[in-house]
């Protein structure tokens, strides 16, 4: 499965009430370690059937970025049922990035 | 089977020796603790490059990466962790393998030097950052302070200056280190306050970082509001791993000279762990090309 751009507008539907834990990766275009974990993410969400992979660009996005304390990125956060259960900052390894759901 | 070379660390350093290595046909690992690139994937626009008068760091290091992929160097994400030499034949020893060679480059780079409090690793991203450019972006019209004295602490704090509300320069001297220029640069701005002959003695947070406490010679103790705060105080270069077959200057640096030669012959160090003046892109890749050269001369004499 594709990664998916998310924004205010669908990010509690994709997010907030998605039946799969989701994880989020926030980052920016001017960002050289969000270019590197990108693909990462990508080849993730083909891997992982089981999690869904959502993308929130924080410069489009500012208010889900605030809303989430994001205040540096590449920032992943971990929901499950509505709630942030894990969270990550930088370039973490893919094992790591998977674990964040377990909470 | 056992390589030629290892090369630890796949920063402009590494990889560089990498592409030479593989040019005088010697089999090549790197070795990677986290991704390739090094520090220079966190630098928005390089312009003091030979020759590139504008590239972003992670053009740079994936060309870079790519260069010595295609030349035939093997990249492995493994984290080194020692080095034993058996003379004529080493091993580098990783989380996961143990990698036979007859020469290593050692090119780890640096990593940020922490302030060294408490709360300080579950606060970052939560207010506490080590990369202005990075993490600017996130204080917009918001108080943050910068803690350092050198030539970081201060183009940081210039660049926030541009970005956030307030800016205050906590350094624990009178006097900074930087170039005065930029400190010169730092006075003008109705939005910047030095906070002088001070360091930073707590973090104060609920979930984020909502002001640090600061305490100046004299033994005086105050508190600053701030949302964000930048540490720049230095950075500490990633050799503790290998002090066994290297030597290390007070400051943890590979002592070597120009060669890149080190106390233990076909171990080489290049890049910003080394002893030198001028830690720039440019003299890395520079190390890269020596380190790469001597380790190809000294295997021809074994």
């Amino acid at each position: 499965m594709a990664v998916i751009t998310a924004n205010s507008d669908n990010f509690e539907a994709e997010v907030l009430n998605s039946d799969k834990p989701v994880i989020v990766d926030f980052n920016a275009a001017w960002c050289g370690p969000c270019k590197m974990l990108g693909p990462v993410i990508e080849e993730l969400s083909d891997e992982r059937e089981d999690i869904k992979f959502v993308s929130v660009d924080i410069d489009e996005e500012d208010i889900l970025a605030e809303d989430h304390d994001v205040s540096s990125i590449p920032c992943l956060v971990a929901f499950k049922d509505g709630k942030e259960i894990g969270r990550s900052i930088g370039i973490v390894p893919k094992s790591e990035i998977t674990a964040l759901v377990e909470g | 089977m056992a390589y030629d070379i290892v090369v630890i660390g796949a920063g402009p350093a590494g990889l560089t020796a990498a592409i030479y290595a593989r040019r005088a046909a010697k089999s090549v690992l790197v070795l990677e603790a986290v991704s390739y690139g090094g520090q220079i994937i966190n630098t928005p626009d390089i312009e003091n490059y030979p020759a590139a008068a504008h590239i972003s760091g992670f053009d740079f290091a994936t060309k870079l990466y790519e260069q010595a992929k295609a030349l035939g160097a093997e990249i492995v994400f493994e984290k080194a962790v020692d080095i034993r030499d058996g003379g004529s034949e080493k091993t580098v020893v990783t989380t996961k393998n143990e990698y036979p060679c007859k020469a290593v480059i050692i090119a780890t780079g640096s990593a940020n030097r922490k302030l060294g409090i408490e709360d300080e690793d579950k606060l970052v991203g939560r207010g506490v950052s080590y990369c202005a450019t990075c993490d600017g972006a996130f204080y917009r019209k918001k108080r943050v302070a910068v803690v350092g004295g050198g030539n970081t602490a201060l183009e940081d704090a210039l660049y926030l200056a541009d970005i956030a509300e307030k800016v205050y320069l906590i350094h624990r001297r009178d006097s900074f280190r930087g170039e005065e220029q930029t400190a010169a640069a730092l006075r003008e701005r109705e939005n910047v306050e030095f906070v002088l002959n001070s360091n930073v003695t707590k973090l104060i947070a609920e979930k984020k970082l909502t002001a640090v406490e600061v305490t100046d010679k004299s033994g005086a103790v105050s508190v600053i509001e701030v949302n964000g705060l930048f540490v720049a105080v230095g950075r500490i270069p990633e050799n503790q791993n290998f002090s066994a077959v290297i030597e290390l200057d007070e400051s943890g640096y590979a002592a070597a000279d120009e060669s890149c030669r080190t106390r233990t012959p076909g171990v080489f160090v290049a890049g910003d762990n080394r002893t030198k003046e001028v830690r720039q892109l440019v003299t890395a890749a520079a190390d890269g090309a020596v380190a790469a050269t001597e380790a190809v001369k000294y295997i021809s004499t074994i």
